[in-house]
This record gives structure tokens, C-alpha cells and sequence, in this order.
């Protein structure tokens, strides 16, 4: 459901958003419209309608006229790239802010993160130690 | 943009009480707008003002240009439904129904007649026997099969149950999506219309608080959490809608989107943000009014984008 705190064509935009990156949305084909957005969200259509120009603004879809929107060859390599610069900010700093509070140097992150990694099934080879503790 | 109703600076006082207060705005057309506010906020009073049902002491009131009192050829162009619409004694759903089609130049009737099924209205039987559902579904009938270019619907849906007031809502956007036209929806329950509505209009004691896009409004507060100094030293300067504290924890919401620098900066200083829902933000808008702390200017034109309105 959507965040009542946050624009909610932005919250549109990001759901199509999501379908390109995860690949139910292919490239070249044929974006909801604006209303079957509204009518499937139950939202007023100028909103879904702001939603999807934001994403034609950005080149992720295009119009064909008479037809609809598509999705813009490319469009899901551009999402990724831009998910890419934007992990740091919406993943590792809050990751590194709650290390801090918990006395967790950043060696002490990477160590965490390669053991994790390492061992993805393997939960208790890396609890052992800390319940020995 | 094309006006359908512009206001200016409308005032409605019985008495001892300023109903309406001093009310200046205008009514786009093909709009859906969430009027909001508390009971006797004035809600009510302005519909029937703007609908010439009620005549103001002053200020002016202009519907596609003209002035609305005993105009027929503006007032058969709106269709006002109130939550508490009287009907003729002995009239039934039927009747109430073939005057509105009578009133109405754009009235659908197989429109009509698929809410009736929708909303199993009973049009034979006498509508004072109805249930109290049953009469809300009269007037929501009439209201989205008139489809008047403007129409009010004074929280004629607060009678039906969760599933009627969904199917209320379904049909509404449906239709609207079809025949787009300006739809007013008084409410104080707010979460439950603010997706559908573009516009928000708050009312609060006679008087306008808040005339802007909803989407603007829902990025317009925030509330920071954490640490007393850190929380107090950020919301310094900006407009403090609420404050609470326990020991050396506080959180303050504050008025005012935060830039993407100021973000950064509350998360650096483990400040926690959350966005605060449409429906809080105008109590604690309504609540800060009613303190005495007047910023009702202030908050009715906040930022430059909501001067691109007028």
C-alpha cells in the first residue's frame, strides 16, 4: 500500500519503476495506462497521470500516439544505474549509523558483511561465536 | 486552468457566530477537491452558500461567471447533496429519481439504474421508512447520475457501510474517469478520500487554512526523532506543529519539507524522520490554529508552487 506521508505520484512513479527493474514490465512493451492506474490504485487519474509523465519526462517511458506509453529501450539499465548511485545513500549510511551506535567500527561492517556473505545458509557458523561471548 | 467557482473573501455571519469568515478561492474545472474540516467548521454553510441555497452577508460568489441566486441556467448545472437531504412526505426513491432526471440536463438514466442495483435501493418503498444506508444511497445516486459539471457531496457516504462506501468510491473515480467534471467532497474523515482527490480545501472555524495540491501536502511534514538537543536545535526556526518528549527522546513535527542536504544531516546526527499522513497533519494544522498561534496566512500560501493556483 502506499506511504500517506509521501506524493503520491511519486509513489506511481516508483511502482512502474519497479516493474521495469524486476523485469515483469519488459522494454518496448506497453505501460498501464493512466487509467487503469487509477482505477486499479482507486486514485484520482490526474495523479497517475503525473506519476507516468514524470517517467516520460525522465526518457523511461514514451508515447505512441493513439496507442499508449511504452517502456523506452534501455529504461531498465538507466533505473539500475540510478539504483546504484543511490544504494549508498539508502543502504550503507544507515547501515554505518546503526554500527556506530552499536560501537561497530566500519572493518568491523566489511567483517560482518564477508561473513555473511560467505556463509549465506550457514547462520550459526557466525552466532556461535558471539553466544560464546 | 478554467475557474467553474471563484470566491471572494465570502462571509456568512448569524447572529453571534461567523459561520464563514473572510473565504477567498476558486473551483477548477474537471477537479476532484477534498473539502475538509471538522463538524461546524463551516463546511456545510459554504456548500450552501456557493449552490445559492443560503445568501451570504458579503463577499462575492461567481459560477461559470454568473452569479448563482435564482439562476437556473447556472444552478441546473450543480447538484448538491447533502447529508441531511429532506424528501418530500411520501415520496418514494422513484420520485426522487424522476425529479432529479427532470432537473438535471446531463442526468444518465441507465446509470441510475445500475446504482439502484448496486446499492439495492428499494424505489418503491416510502423514503422515510428507509434505512439510514439505504437514504445515503438515495442522495449518492442522484449526485453521480445528475452528473451536474459541479457537484457536492456533503459526506452523504458517512450513512453507508465500509462495502457501499467503497462501491461509492469505485463508481465515482469510474465515472469520473468518463466524464471528468468538478467533484466536491466534504469530509472530515480524510484518509479515506484523499486518494481521490487532487485539491484539498481545510476549513476550520469559518475560516480557509489550507487551499493546495494533495500530493504537495503529503511531503509537507515531517517528524524527527531522537535525541532532545538535536531534535530541538533542527526544528529551531521552522514552524512547530506538535512536541512530544519522554525523558531525553523527543520528536517534533515540523511544517516545512526539509531539503536533501537537511536530510542528510538529521540522519548524520541519528535523527529519525518519518513522514506524517495527510490525516495528522491537519489535526495538528487544526489544533495549532485553535491554540491561538495564528499562522493561518501563513500556512494557506506556504510556498511559491501554490501561487501557480491562481
Amino acid at each position: 500500500m502506499f506511504d500517506p506521508g509521501r506524493p503520491l505520484f511519486l509513489q506511481i512513479a516508483e511502482s512502474i519503476e519497479e516493474s521495469i527493474v524486476d523485469g515483469s514490465l519488459a522494454e518496448e512493451s506497453r505501460a498501464p495506462s493512466t487509467n487503469e492506474l487509477a482505477a486499479f490504485h482507486r486514485i484520482n487519474p490526474a495523479t497517475a497521470a503525473k506519476g507516468v509523465t514524470a517517467l516520460v519526462d525522465r526518457g523511461i517511458l514514451y508515447k505512441k500516439r493513439g496507442i499508449g506509453m511504452f517502456v523506452a529501450t534501455g529504461a531498465r539499465q538507466t533505473l539500475l544505474d540510478e539504483r546504484t548511485k543511490g544504494f549508498a545513500d539508502a543502504y550503507v549510511a544507515p547501515l554505518l549509523a546503526e554500527a556506530r551506535r552499536l560501537g561497530l567500527g566500519p572493518e568491523d561492517v566489511v567483517r560482518l558483511i564477508t561473513e555473511h556473505t560467505g556463509h549465506p545458509t550457514d547462520h550459526s557458523a557466525h552466532l556461535s561465536p558471539q553466544e560464546a561471548r | 486552468m478554467t475557474a467553474v467557482i471563484e470566491v471572494e473573501n465570502l462571509t456568512k455571519r448569524y447572529r453571534s457566530t461567523t459561520a464563514v469568515d473572510d473565504v477567498s478561492f476558486r473551483l477548477e474545472e474537471n477537479t476532484i477537491y477534498g473539502f475538509l474540516g471538522g463538524n461546524g467548521a463551516g463546511k456545510t454553510t459554504t456548500m450552501s452558500l456557493l449552490t445559492a441555497q443560503n445568501a451570504p452577508t458579503s463577499g462575492s460568489i461567481r459560477v461559470f461567471g454568473e452569479r448563482p441566486y435564482e439562476n437556473h441556467r447556472v444552478l441546473s448545472r450543480m447538484c448538491f447533496v447533502r447529508e441531511s437531504q429532506r424528501y418530500p412526505e411520501d415520496f418514494t426513491p422513484r420520485h426522487s429519481f424522476d425529479a432529479a432526471r427532470m432537473f438535471f440536463p446531463r442526468w444518465d438514466e441507465d446509470f441510475a439504474q445500475r446504482l439502484i442495483d448496486d446499492f439495492h435501493v428499494p424505489v418503491h418503498t416510502a423514503i422515510k421508512k428507509l434505512s439510514r444506508g439505504q437514504l445515503s444511497a438515495v442522495g449518492v445516486i442522484i449526485g453521480l447520475a445528475a452528473r451536474a459539471e459541479i457537484t457536492f457531496f456533503d459526506e452523504p457516504y458517512l450513512g453507508l457501510d465500509a462495502v457501499a462506501r467503497s462501491l461509492f468510491y469505485e463508481r465515482l473515480l469510474e465515472d469520473y474517469t468518463h466524464s471528468p467534471r468538478t467533484i466536491v467532497l466534504s469530509s472530515h474523515l480524510i484518509d479515506e478520500i484523499s486518494d481521490l482527490v487532487e485539491r484539498v480545501l481545510l476549513i476550520d472555524d469559518g475560516r480557509l487554512l489550507i487551499d493546495e495540491s494533495t500530493d504537495d501536502l503529503r511531503g509537507r511534514a515531517v517528524t524527527l526523532t531522537g535525541n532532545a538537543d538535536q531534535v530541538d536545535r533542527f526544528a529551531e526556526g521552522r514552524t512547530l506543529l506538535h512536541r512530544q518528549a519522554m525523558g531525553s527522546v523527543a520528536s517534533a513535527t515540523v511544517y516545512g519539507a526539509l531539503t536533501d542536504a537537511e536530510q542528510a544531516e538529521a540522519t548524520a546526527v541519528g535523527l529519525e524522520r518519518s513522514s506524517v499522513p495527510l490525516q495528522q497533519l491537519v489535526v495538528h494544522l487544526t489544533k495549532k490554529t485553535r491554540s491561538g498561534h495564528s499562522h493561518s496566512h501563513a500556512l494557506a500560501h506556504p510556498t511559491p508552487s501554490s501561487e501557480v493556483h491562481s
